[in-house]
């Protein structure tokens, strides 16, 4: 087999494994936009939220210290006792889900009818807001997140691919642990789509809201249902950009590789987002792989944005979204 | 012939229960508009009471305060013999008031099945870690859930549509699925927004067939509003007819029909 095509293959799996975690980050813009119609432009801060919060609360970090300090003139910033992984994550949940009832009772509530560019203008209001709470909670340094997930190469694939083309892949068994949890993710967010009673609310108050009052099911409780869901998605995303590249404040910024995600898979469709964030990760490193050195190189910037107008061109409902008909 | 606590027997031999629901001196109004006027009527428990009167009556507006879509600013609405506080329209429905809508809310992503499903989903009590297996009493509940749903689309002839989704289906057929979606919460009231509006002359005739086989079958307490008088007039027991938000007319088909009142509202008389 010529080299080519062995290294081709390589970056097509890696490929794959960053495509699972733009997916993971468009999955939570899905679930909100299908419930109420809302672009959640704060989806990306959600996870550096939830990802600091993770952190601080493994850390024993003392909440707000910074102001706390400022006016007593304390110097307190840290409780003194670390908070084991697992129990750490169960208390951002908590979290996530009262920052999910907050926004609905507070904002969202009050917006309801509005147009959407009214309801998508609260949302950046809420992307800095959040942003801004998450900085005097927890401060602007960069953090590392272990959480205790393995990391570095997969020695096994490494082995098997050597024995097997004579050149060892380099997967990232981080990688590997963030698809199957994408999966298992997923797969949950389908069995409670369709088997609950919540989740079949769910799904009746994506399609229309009379009808769903007429059948007894409660909006605001939807809603906030919803959007703890999707701050569940962004906890998920944000341990794994998390625990790769450091909890920083530019992991706000995945959000918008969401987008061109969202515009390939359609934004009203779970599949789509998935199917959308593997073609990007795959296309970009293939892409730069292929025609990179051609091009100057750094084709992962502007790729994915490129493939995405490309789309809004021929078929501006994405693959898996609804056909928008309009009668005259 | 009214009985205030007995009810009445109609013309071809039902009985009629006492009052369900009782619309006290409601007055609703949208900033100066006055949409309904101190009206009073009540529903008696198994029969077909209808609400008539031409476009911009307030018809509809009724049927969204018994639902509770809107909140009147006056007057009281009595349910089973109990004095409602203001409620939400997810509430309304929870307590056993079912409802259609003229311009039809369905589900359009869903098939006909998950349709009527849906119309079970306040009876689902199980615990969400249950419902997610399906095991003891989510599966016991599901299967009887199913019964009544696969009971309600037999009973309205859709079983050959049961898999089909909605989006697909042409504006009788919507409009039944509605109903069937309304009847399988098996409401102790059931509220039809024009069910025969925009329907031709067969579908009329069908709907008209399934509404009394319905209130027949299932003795469910129906409440509809329509402007075509001929089709009214043969399906309800008593009538409501209202004009500009006022009440001019209450009684059986016969009296409404004599009333001079609901002549003039209806041919056009100038009013003053």
């Amino acid at each position: 087999m010529p080299d080519q095509l062995i290294y081709a293959m390589e970056v097509t799996l890696n490929g794959l494994m960053a495509g699972v975690l733009y997916a993971l980050v468009a999955l939570g813009f899905v679930l909100i936009f299908k419930a109420s119609g809302i672009f959640n432009y704060a989806q990306g801060v959600m996870a550096l939220f939830a990802a600091m919060t993770l952190v601080g609360i493994m850390n024993g970090q003392v909440p707000f210290s910074h102001l706390i300090n400022a006016i007593f003139g304390t110097h307190i910033h840290y409780f003194g006792w670390q908070v084991p992984a697992l129990l750490a994550i169960l208390l951002t949940v908590v979290v996530m889900v009262i920052l999910a009832w907050m926004v609905q009772q507070f904002i969202m509530r009050h917006l309801v009818g509005q147009e959407p560019i009214i309801l998508f203008m609260a949302t950046i209001g809420l992307a800095y807001l959040l942003e801004g709470v998450a900085d005097l909670m927890w401060g602007s340094e960069i953090k590392t997140l272990d959480v205790g997930l393995p990391q570095g190469i997969n020695l096994w694939i490494d082995e098997t691919t050597y024995g097997i083309f004579g050149y060892g892949f380099f997967i990232d068994n981080l990688d590997i642990v963030a698809t199957i949890i994408a999966a298992l993710l997923v797969a949950g967010l389908v069995a409670f789509a369709q088997f609950t009673k919540q989740g079949r609310a769910m799904r009746a108050v994506a399609d229309d809201h009379q009808a769903a009052l007429s059948v007894g099911i409660s909006l605001n409780f939807i809603w906030v249902l919803v959007w703890s869901v999707a701050g569940f998605v962004a906890l998920v995303a944000g341990i794994m950009w998390g625990t790769k590249s450091g909890v920083q404040f530019s992991l706000s910024l995945i959000a918008l590789k969401a987008l061109p995600v969202l515009m390939l898979g359609g934004f009203t469709s779970i599949p789509g987002a998935i199917v959308g964030g593997l073609i990007i990760g795959v296309g970009e490193k293939l892409f730069e792989f292929a025609l990179g050195p051609a091009l100057g190189g750094a084709t992962e910037n502007w790729f994915a944005y490129v493939l995405a107008l490309i789309f809004l061109v021929f078929r501006p409902q994405g693959l898996f979204g609804e056909k928008i008909i309009e009668r005259v | 012939m009214l009985d205030a606590t007995e009810g009445y027997t109609t013309a071809d031999g039902r009985k009629i229960g006492g009052v369900v629901m009782e619309m006290k001196n409601i007055t609703l109004r949208f900033g100066g508009v006055v949409a309904i006027k101190d009206i009073s009527f009540d529903i008696r428990e198994g029969e077909i009471r209808a609400i008539i009167g031409p476009n911009g009556a307030g018809k509809s507006s009724m049927l969204n305060v018994i639902s509770g879509f809107y909140i009147p600013q006056e007057g009281e609405v009595w349910f089973r013999g109990e004095k409602r506080p203001p409620v939400k329209p997810y509430e309304v429905a929870r307590q056993g008031i079912a409802r259609t809508f003229q311009n039809i809310a369905l589900f359009e992503g869903m098939t006909v099945l998950d349709n009527v499903m849906t119309g079970r989903l306040t009876q689902m009590k199980a615990p969400i870690w249950a419902q997610a297996f399906w095991k003891g009493q989510a599966e016991r509940e599901e299967v009887e859930n199913r019964e009544i749903a696969e009971k309600v689309i037999d009973f309205l002839e859709i079983q050959h549509i049961r898999k089909t989704p909605v989006s697909r289906l042409p504006y009788g057929l919507k409009k039944r699925v509605e109903l069937a979606r309304a009847l399988a919460a098996e409401p102790k009231l059931l509220l039809l927004d024009e069910p025969m509006a925009g329907m031709n002359v067969e579908e009329k005739e069908d709907m008209s067939r399934f509404i009394l086989d319905v209130n027949d079958e299932f003795g469910t307490t129906i409440a509809l509003i329509e402007h075509d008088m001929g089709v009214v007039m043969d399906l309800s027991d008593r009538v409501v007819v209202m004009d500009y938000g006022k009440k001019i007319g209450d009684g059986t088909p016969d009296e409404v029909r004599n009333n001079q009142e609901v002549i003039d509202a209806y041919l056009g008389v100038a009013h003053d």
